[in-house]
């Protein structure tokens, strides 16, 4: 049997090889020149700061299985459904076929231009998370004027639980992702003032809430409860900024060297088209809707598909890998049922 | 604040972290280690008992300091009776009780000194 997975991020990484280690022939499909998805833009991991390329390239290699077959820089052109099998045009001109299809087509990160009052993209010295992770990639910390930035903020939920840019949902990951951050820059800048700025801390995995503790006594970071209103720029580039402080019941405003916006996630372009092209439902907060909640959380409204990772809501990698092995299952299953 | 023909100004309210002095609360952070843990929950000022019965809110009055804000604090730490039951409550484990005779002994030192 054979199973065609679009995506080879972490998710359509485990998935092809749980099923290929079971016997199954992958066929899967990538957009992009080389695997890993986002993994490729991130520096560190928390909870245990594992250095994310250490695992992509883990994951990378299982690749080589032979049950496996990579395709690099395609789409999916058109998918048809015969007799029970799945046919896959890609943009090279191939035809792939399986008996069952998983979508594996994960996230985006928000776009922070949208979030147009934060000034990124206008003030010189407003970042995303993702640039701060390349900042450590290269242990290169600076201001837009070349200083080493005295005072730092960090802005939760940029594009996450905000009507203005509709969408509701909570991504789940930027808590944790910026009390790491926070934590990476105190150990490269040792003097700055670093704060965060948040509507809820939340803390959901194993040794996170430990993490943001850490990061409160050991590490000096400061936590204030409020959201962002607006930014603006003075002379010196400086960010100004203004918030309430919602424990205190006061405005509050100061000036940082550097802003980061801890963008949210969204599914991505990708995982739309490919819900445009086979029927599957969204759910309310954009992603794919999956069969049940509890029950059948790798299958879709439409027979023989199946989701896996973070293309379903925002998942941290652990739960990315967990639900790829999920799927695996799920699909492993569904082939011996219509095998007989 | 000043009355003018029945309207009044009010002090600007808003908390200007740039100009405000934090060193005390840069004091205490480095004493007490722990006084950095406050999550704000409000479980210290539910409970005490000069907070029940006057205008007196230890969370907020830690909050402030750490912004640079010491008046309300100077004005009303003399409220505390010292009781202790503040730091029973704490889920981060902050000593407020030794907190506030840490900013007690602070504030009357710079009293004495000015
Ligand atoms: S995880 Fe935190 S920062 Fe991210 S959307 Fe949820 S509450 Fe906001
Ligand atoms: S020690 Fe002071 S602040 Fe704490 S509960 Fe007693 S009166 Fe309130
Ligand atoms: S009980 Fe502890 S954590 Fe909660 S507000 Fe008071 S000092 Fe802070």
């Amino acid at each position: 049997m054979s199973v065609i997975i679009i995506g080879a991020g972490p998710a359509g990484c485990e998935a092809a090889y749980q099923l290929a280690q079971a016997g199954e022939k992958v066929e899967l499909i990538e957009q992009e020149a080389q695997p890993g998805g986002n993994l490729n833009n991130w520096y560190q991991l928390f909870p245990d700061r594992k250095s994310a390329q250490e695992l992509n390239r883990q994951l990378i290699l299982r690749l080589e299985h032979p049950n496996i077959r990579l395709h690099l820089g395609c789409m999916p052109t058109k998918i048809d459904r015969r007799e029970g099998r799945f046919e896959v045009q890609l943009n090279d001109g191939a035809l792939l076929t399986g008996q069952a299809l998983l979508i594996a087509g994960g996230f985006q990160l928000f776009n922070a231009h949208r979030k147009e009052e934060y000034g990124y993209g206008i003030y010189e010295n407003v970042i995303t998370s993702v640039e701060l992770e390349n900042f450590f990639t290269n242990q290169r910390i600076q201001t837009s004027t070349g200083q080493l930035p005295k005072r730092v903020g960090f802005i939760h939920c940029v594009g996450s639980r905000d009507e203005k840019t509709c969408n509701f949902h909570c991504s789940k990951l930027c808590c944790v992702t910026a009390v790491k951050q926070a934590i990476e820059l105190r150990e490269i800048l040792p003097e700055a003032e670093i704060l965060c700025f948040y509507m809820d801390m939340r803390m959901f995995g194993p040794g996170y809430e430990e993490m943001y503790r850490e990061a409160q006594e050991k590490y000096r970071i400061k936590f204030v409860r409020g959201r962002l209103s607006e930014a603006s720029e003075n002379k010196a580039k400086q960010v100004l900024i203004k918030a309430e402080d919602t424990l205190i019941g006061k405005p509050l405003k100061m000036t940082l060297d550097l802003m980061v916006l801890m963008v949210g996630m969204e599914l991505s372009a990708g995982s739309r088209q490919l819900a445009e092209m086979t029927g599957i439902e969204k759910a309310t907060n954009g992603f794919l809707r999956v069969k049940d909640p509890h029950f059948a959380t790798n299958e879709t409204n439409q027979k023989g598909i199946f989701l896996a990772g973070s293309c379903s809501s925002p998942m941290n990698l652990t739960d990315t890998l967990t639900d790829a092995r999920s799927a695996a299952l799920t699909i492993r299953e569904y082939l011996k049922h219509i095998d007989l | 604040m000043m009355n003018f023909w029945g309207f009044s100004i009010a002090e600007a309210r808003v908390i200007d972290y740039d100009k405000n002095d934090k060193s005390l609360a840069e004091m205490l952070a480095e004493e007490m280690p722990t006084t950095r843990l406050c999550i704000g929950c409000g479980g210290c000022s539910a409970t005490c008992t000069a907070g029940n019965l006057t205008e007196f809110n230890i969370r907020k009055l830690q909050m402030l300091l750490k912004r640079g804000e010491t008046k309300d604090l100077r004005d009303q730490l003399h409220k505390c009776m010292l009781c202790g039951k503040c730091l029973l409550v704490c889920p981060r484990g902050v000593d407020t009780r030794k907190m506030i005779l840490f900013l007690f002994r602070q504030l009357s030192e710079q009293d004495h000194n000015s």
